[in-house]
């Protein structure tokens, strides 16, 4: 890629980044949440792999790292969503902590938790997808 | 209710789309042609004439809202429209390696 | 609040993903922690079958409670069909993971298959039990996907091309179903079917619904491969692994295909007299066009592929014999007996289907091919894989004192005793001509002498292969207890008493 795609890249993948953060930490205050956020934080990743080039090994090894943290965040969404089922009364997905004001950044119990699990997970899982289809094509050319 | 007919025309041509194609990279976009058509779909039914996002403000409660419900749903199948399209494409690129071309025609190994 | 309920999605969905992370460094892992997690299920379901059969549990999940009798959150059902479907979607899953143990080690990425098995347990888990439209569609849509990547496992040309053929099919049936939920939704403004069926009983328009009756039935059935839909069906169940063969076959056909449409049309759709010819016709053509398309197969797994579409069509054929009566609201004992047939032999079918790939596993395991020209006095060699395929072949085929037969004869009275002739003789030839092609495997299989000069190298395959088969096997004659009348009632009894009356499902769940 040319020197202006890479500076431009550089300027703006932390931006997109942060924006990717922000929807998800709103989630439960504003339309988006721990989908739309993920997609906008993997597309942070994505643009700066498109930009910069990778070679296969660096690739392979990015991969096996976004499978294991996906199937880290997916494990800790089951824990959360468990533990309302350990909690008393024994209700699945029970929203048990307190739900303070509505309206304010900590409010809403258990959401801003899961939103922000799912964003790691849909990031990563977008990272892994594109990924693996990348190596797939590098493997085709070989 | 135009919109609605222009939606299926949409799915229409996704079908057209999945019929008559012979590439396969062809299928798999008319086949999310179909699919967001029929996500648009929902989207139409959650309508409400002078709706607003369905965010509570507990300052000026009383307002229509669009039906958050069928959002919800869309959401979820765009999740699941994605795993989908994901594993196509992949499906997809193994076959041009196994058989070095995206020609449904010549891809007929199995028959009977 | 049975908490049992949620337990049957979060174990086998949280199992996958342990298995991703611990198999990266303890390998061996999946293997073993599959089958465990499957066995802990089976213990579940069978206790549920045991002390909840009779009642309907309801699990509200997060907790939400109706509000003027609107149920607003996701409910999960547990009653007497639900429990049946679970048993057999948790003990064929079990045995299957079990025989994977050895079977699988040939292919590489083991972890992967591991996970991917868990995940469509728990798909087909959370069909079974969800209690309303969109969540059935979600968890569907789990278990196929989980489906497609199994089926193209082994990444060979066939494997893929038949994955690529499942899944456009696939998606446009998904997305039929989309529609339907969507139109259903519209008019509606509800997705609970319990409260679906509630607003539908305050007058409807029936044009509309005919038309999301048909987007339906098309939708389900093309994911059970009733026969306009059955063109994915031989390609992708003989190109997966055996195991996964014997679960696609066995089990998900069922779990999303005829469990859904069951469910549907007789708890949350008024049964109409059409919609009940229609899906009794579409029965009979599957279950005649094929046995006549698997009598000429030489490939052992396509023949038993197309022998699922031969036997599911029995089951949608004797359940729309019940849909009729039902409709036409005479004659309640025989439409009772026609339903008690089908889910019978909808539980049978998914023993000795499972059994018999499992035992094509196996042939394929030790010499290799698929193709019954190549076989051939495997007998000798395979006593224990003969013996047990020999009692799942009689037991398709419909001989006494398997199973199968006592199903089929059920189906065949209920048939009589309606005064649907047609149907009957049909029931009977079909059964006679699968019972001519089962004999065609026996034979070229596994008493035919050839002479290839490696009969010396053959020998019994590995104890987990064996053990699931034998326990098949056993189940095989077990389930002919079933017909017993007393034993029936107590099992099968509540399955039908909440298919039968139509509002029983609908006011105990808006009720709770």
């Amino acid at each position: 890629m040319t020197v202006i795609v890479k500076k431009t890249t550089q300027l703006i993948a932390g931006m997109v980044f942060l924006y990717g953060i922000y929807v998800i930490i709103h989630g439960h205050l504003t339309p988006g949440g721990g989908f739309a956020g993920g997609v906008v934080m993997a597309g942070s990743f994505i643009l700066l792999i498109l930009a910069f080039g990778s070679d296969f090994m660096h690739l392979t090894k990015e991969e096996s790292g976004s499978t294991l943290y996906e199937n880290l965040a997916i494990l800790v969404v089951v824990f959360l969503s468990v533990s309302g089922l350990l909690y008393g009364a024994r209700i699945f997905f029970l929203n048990w902590l307190p739900k303070g004001t509505a309206g304010e950044l900590v409010s809403a119990g258990m959401l801003p938790l899961y939103n922000i699990f799912v964003g790691i997970e849909v990031a990563s899982s977008i990272l892994t997808i594109f990924l693996a289809l990348v190596i797939f094509k590098e493997e085709t050319l070989e | 209710m135009i919109v609605y007919w222009l939606c299926f025309i949409l799915f229409l041509v996704g079908l057209y789309g999945v019929i008559t194609k012979r590439n396969l990279i062809k299928i798999a976009i008319s086949l999310s042609i179909m699919e967001f058509s029929t996500f648009l779909f929902f989207t139409l039914i959650g309508f409400r004439e002078g709706g607003v996002a369905p965010i509570v403000d507990p300052a000026d409660p009383v307002k229509t809202y669009v039906d958050p419900l069928p959002q919800a749903m869309v959401l979820t199948a765009i999740v699941i429209g994605l795993a989908t399209t994901a594993m196509l494409m992949s499906v997809i690129i193994r076959l041009y390696r196994k058989y070095g071309t995206f020609d449904i025609r010549e891809i007929k190994n199995l028959k009977g | 609040m049975n908490p049992l309920i949620p337990l049957f999605v979060i174990i086998p969905l949280a199992g996958a993903f342990l298995i991703m992370i611990i198999g990266k460094f303890l390998s061996g892992f999946g293997r073993y922690f599959t089958s465990a997690i499957l066995l802990s299920l089976v213990v579940f379901s069978i206790y549920s079958l045991f002390t909840g059969s009779g009642t309907l549990s309801l699990y509200k999940v997060g907790g939400w409670e109706p509000v003027n009798r609107i149920p607003i959150g996701i409910y999960m059902v547990m009653d007497g069909f639900t429990v049946i479907v679970l048993c057999i979607i948790n003990i064929i899953g079990f045995l299957s993971a079990f025989y994977s143990i050895s079977y699988i080690k040939r292919y590489t990425s083991e972890n992967f298959y591991y996970a991917l098995f868990c995940l469509m347990t728990a798909g087909m888990n959370g069909v079974v039990l969800s209690g309303d439209l969109f969540n059935i569609f979600v968890f569907m849509e789990i278990s196929v996907i989980a489906a497609y990547a199994l089926v193209a496992f082994g990444v060979e040309k066939n494997e893929l091309e038949a994955t690529f053929k499942y899944q456009v099919l696939g998606c446009l049936a998904s997305f039929m179903i989309l529609i339907g939920i969507g139109f259903i939704y519209w008019k509606a403004k509800t997705l609970n079917i319990a409260d679906i069926k509630e607003v539908l009983s305050s007058g409807y328009d029936r044009t509309y619904y005919l038309v999301v009756q048909i987007l339906i039935l098309s939708g389900f059935g093309l994911k059970a491969a009733i026969i306009p839909f059955h063109a994915w069906l031989p390609d992708a169940h003989s190109s997966a692994p055996s195991p996964i063969s014997a679960m696609l076959s066995g089990v998900l056909i069922k779990a999303v295909g005829i469990y859904v449409i069951i469910r549907l049309f007789f708890n949350m759709f008024e049964l109409s007299e059409n919609m009940s010819v229609l899906i009794t016709t579409l029965g009979a053509l599957s279950m005649v066009i094929g046995v006549f398309l698997a009598i000429g197969q030489w490939d052992i797994k396509r023949l038993l592929a197309y022998h699922s579409i031969s036997q599911m069509g029995y089951v949608v054929l004797s359940v729309g014999a019940g849909m009729i009566l039902v409709a036409q609201g005479e004659k309640p004992e025989i439409a009772t007996l026609a339903i008690a047939g089908g889910i019978f032999h909808l539980v049978n079918h998914a023993v000795f289907k499972g059994l018999l790939f499992l035992n094509a596993g196996a042939i394929e395991y030790t010499i290799g091919t698929r193709d019954l020209k190549e076989m051939g006095g495997l007998a000798k060699q395979m006593p224990a894989t003969s013996a047990t395929s020999f009692i799942a072949s009689m037991s398709i085929s419909g001989i006494p004192p398997f199973n199968g037969f006592f199903s089929k004869l059920i189906i065949i009275i209920a048939c009589v005793m309606a005064k649907f002739y047609l149907l009957a003789a049909l029931a009977v030839l079909v059964s006679i001509i699968t019972l001519a092609s089962f004999l065609k495997f026996q034979r070229y299989a596994f008493y035919n002498k050839t002479d290839r000069g490696r009969e010396k190298t053959i020998k019994e395959v590995p104890f987990p292969m064996l053990f699931s088969m034998v326990i098949m096997s056993l189940l095989c004659v077990l389930l002919s207890l079933l017909a017993i009348p007393d034993i029936r009632d107590t099992i099968l009894g509540p399955a039908i008493d909440i298919l039968m009356d139509p509002v029983k499902y609908s006011t105990q769940i808006i009720g709770i």
